[in-house]
């Protein structure tokens, strides 16, 4: 019973969040909404029993990258009212593309056949750090040390970047 | 009684999520609120992967969610110092304004 | 008696709900007593005398100053963004307490014992960013925006280094579990096959085996926590009062509330990581199984974290702020590189030792 409650908790947090996200007038409404949604998805991590990625997404996406947008937002969101306007045109074509979207991947889900039957509770959860901890320096160390590199990398790109000219 | 969760309903709750996203990057100007769609449908592919790594009882789906974490870590990185030249050339950060490469 | 306690320290819904309104009003109360202490230890640095009119030393004179905060009038600029306006000093108090639940104060005691202890403590720390950037921003004013913008820049840069100079201390013990590594502080190092004794426990204290490891934790703990020689968010000689310029009374006042138990968050974890946590040469045990154990393990490590504390108020009025190009280099050329390089060796140490 626990679960059921604060599954739908946290889907309602969710979806409500992303929602306000996506059609916020002022552009820092919509960013510490999204911060909302993140921790819900932490949550709702925190549900499936994987604590570790829980902890992970409030440190990377609520700690890290929502805060490198808000301080994008800071820098340059000079003018508020500017950005008020969501074009009408594309309302539309945006509701379509979304709504195909969630439409096929519902469909999908309607007829596939799950190799395992998607109706088996799910039961208690154990500690995940130690199990993606040896995932990731024994089956996943070649795509590990590529993520490093990458990030290396973005580290000196952005830098280089974000500095403008160098005289 | 609320009926039991199961791993459809968090599908569906990564499918709207998705929906969502696509819907913000679709209709917003702003580049960063843009950058934020795409953070949310990130997001909802991996809810969709821990989902199925719980269904399958193993740990392949969260050690993907780990890489697209850092991946996506990445991206807000690159995106935000792009946002920065892209602001300092042109005093705004609406995408419409960028349109230099359009014949 | 001991019934209370081990029902206390048992895994229960109840008594964490308890040991919640125990820590959410003991830190409070420390808080007032630090602001006390910070300001006598100025007034003994600069010379002079602090407070000492209200009760004895001076003692009651933060419960004078809040009773001030409550009653002056609650000012509502007109040029601010309300909601954000009203929601940042709630954010400013809520991370930092959120820490303190995860941290082990005695034996089986932390609010929430969970397995990735720290990881969750840094990611709720990073938190508190929000609140300094939203109540910058809301408050629709310069000095508090640069403010905003200072602290987002420099809370991110040492976060990094605080997460790092701590995963020393994470490969030293091989868990991330706080209780754990308080234990491993404990009776984990033996010489010659023989366990360590008495005093000489001390060299099973991480600051021993971590020390590079605890210097550049503790000056990555003043620069998250705004204090001086990093207080440049709210450098009062340039930007006035930076992120919270605008904010008055009670809105201030939980400000300041969150930046001191923030003080208190980053010492009871580097008393936890670096210090042996509540465990003292043994003498914890004194009284094995029973209440006054618990109540002797708690002093030990508020002892502990009230000296942690103290260097945080002694560096604060000893060192100069530093200019703004200097903090970044600090942080990104100097204590960078320095905890990479620690770690390297740290990690090379625990492989060959293995």
């Amino acid at each position: 019973m626990g679960v059921q409650i604060a599954f739908w908790l946290f889907a309602i947090l969710v979806a409500g969040t992303a929602l306000y996200a996506a059609v916020a007038p002022k552009i820092v409404h919509a960013a510490f909404s999204l911060m909302a949604t993140f921790f819900g998805v932490a949550g709702i991590y925190a549900i499936l029993g994987s604590d570790f990625l829980a902890v992970t997404q409030v440190l990377v996406y609520v700690g890290g990258i929502m805060v490198l947008i808000v301080f994008g937002v800071l820098l340059t969101d000079r003018v508020p009212e500017e950005y008020k306007v969501v074009a009408p045109r594309r309302w539309l074509p945006a509701l379509i593309a979304g709504g195909l979207c969630f439409a096929a991947i519902a469909g999908a889900l309607k007829s596939t056949v799950w190799p395992i039957s998607s109706s088996t509770p799910l039961g208690d959860a154990t500690s995940t750090v130690e199990g993606i901890g040896r995932s990731l320096l024994t089956d996943y160390l070649i795509p590990f040390e590529f993520a490093s590199i990458l990030l290396l990398v973005v580290l000196v790109g952005a830098a280089r970047l974000a500095r403008g000219q160098v005289r | 009684m609320l009926p039991q969760v199961t791993t459809a309903h968090y599908i569906v709750l990564s499918a709207l999520l998705f929906a969502i996203g696509l819907f913000g990057v679709v209709t917003r100007k702003n580049v960063v609120v843009i950058l934020m769609g795409l953070e949310l449908m990130l997001n909802a592919a991996n809810l969709a992967f821990v989902a199925f790594s719980r269904h399958h009882g193993n740990l392949q789906g969260q050690v993907f969610t780990f890489f697209v974490i850092a991946v996506a870590a990445a991206e807000a990185a690159v995106a935000l110092s792009i946002l920065m030249a892209l602001f300092r050339l042109k005093g705004s950060v609406t995408l419409d304004d960028a349109t230099e490469l359009k014949g | 008696m001991d019934g209370v306690m081990n029902w206390l320290t048992q895994d229960r819904v109840g008594s964490a709900l308890v040991k919640v309104l125990l820590v959410g009003n003991v830190a409070p109360m420390l808080v007032a007593f630090l602001v006390w202490l910070e300001r006598r230890v100025a007034a003994w640095a600069q010379d002079r005398m602090g407070p000492n009119r209200v009760g004895p030393f001076g003692l009651l004179q933060s419960f004078a100053d809040l009773i001030k905060f409550l009653l002056k009038e609650d000012v509502l600029p007109g040029h601010v963004n309300k909601a954000m306006y009203l929601v940042a000093p709630c954010l400013a108090v809520i991370p930092p307490l959120v820490v303190l639940a995860l941290v082990p104060f005695a034996d089986r005691f932390a609010i929430a014992d969970v397995d990735t202890g720290i990881l969750a403590a840094f990611a709720f720390s990073g938190i508190g960013v929000y609140a300094i950037a939203l109540g910058g921003w809301a408050s629709n004013s310069k000095y508090a925006l640069i403010g905003a913008v200072r602290a987002s820049a420099q809370l991110i840069s040492y976060e990094i280094c605080l997460g790092l100079a701590a995963l020393g201390v994470f490969i030293v013990a091989g868990t991330l579990r706080l209780e754990d590594v308080v234990k491993m502080q404990a009776d984990g190092f033996t010489i010659h096959g023989e366990t360590l004794h008495g005093i000489s426990k001390f060299f099973d204290w991480n600051i021993v085996k971590q020390p590079i490891g605890a210097i550049i934790f503790l000056i990555a703990a003043f620069a998250e926590t705004n204090r001086t020689p990093f207080d440049l968010p709210e450098a009062e000689s340039e930007l006035a009062a930076g992120y919270h310029t605008e904010f008055s009374s009670m809105k201030f006042a939980l400000f300041f509330l969150g930046e001191y138990v923030a003080i208190v968050a980053m010492s009871s974890l580097f008393t936890t990581l670096y210090l042996g946590g509540w465990t003292l040469f043994g003498v914890e045990n004194a009284f094995e199984g029973t209440t006054a154990q618990t109540l002797l393990q708690i002093l030990i490590f508020l002892a502990k974290t009230m000296c942690v504390i103290f260097t945080f108020i002694w560096v604060r009025w000893t060192v100069p702020r530093f200019r703004y190009d200097q903090l970044m280099d600090l942080g990104w050329k100097r204590l960078m590189p320095a905890t990479l390089a620690w770690l390297a060796a740290t990690a090379c140490v625990v492989a060959f030792l293995k």
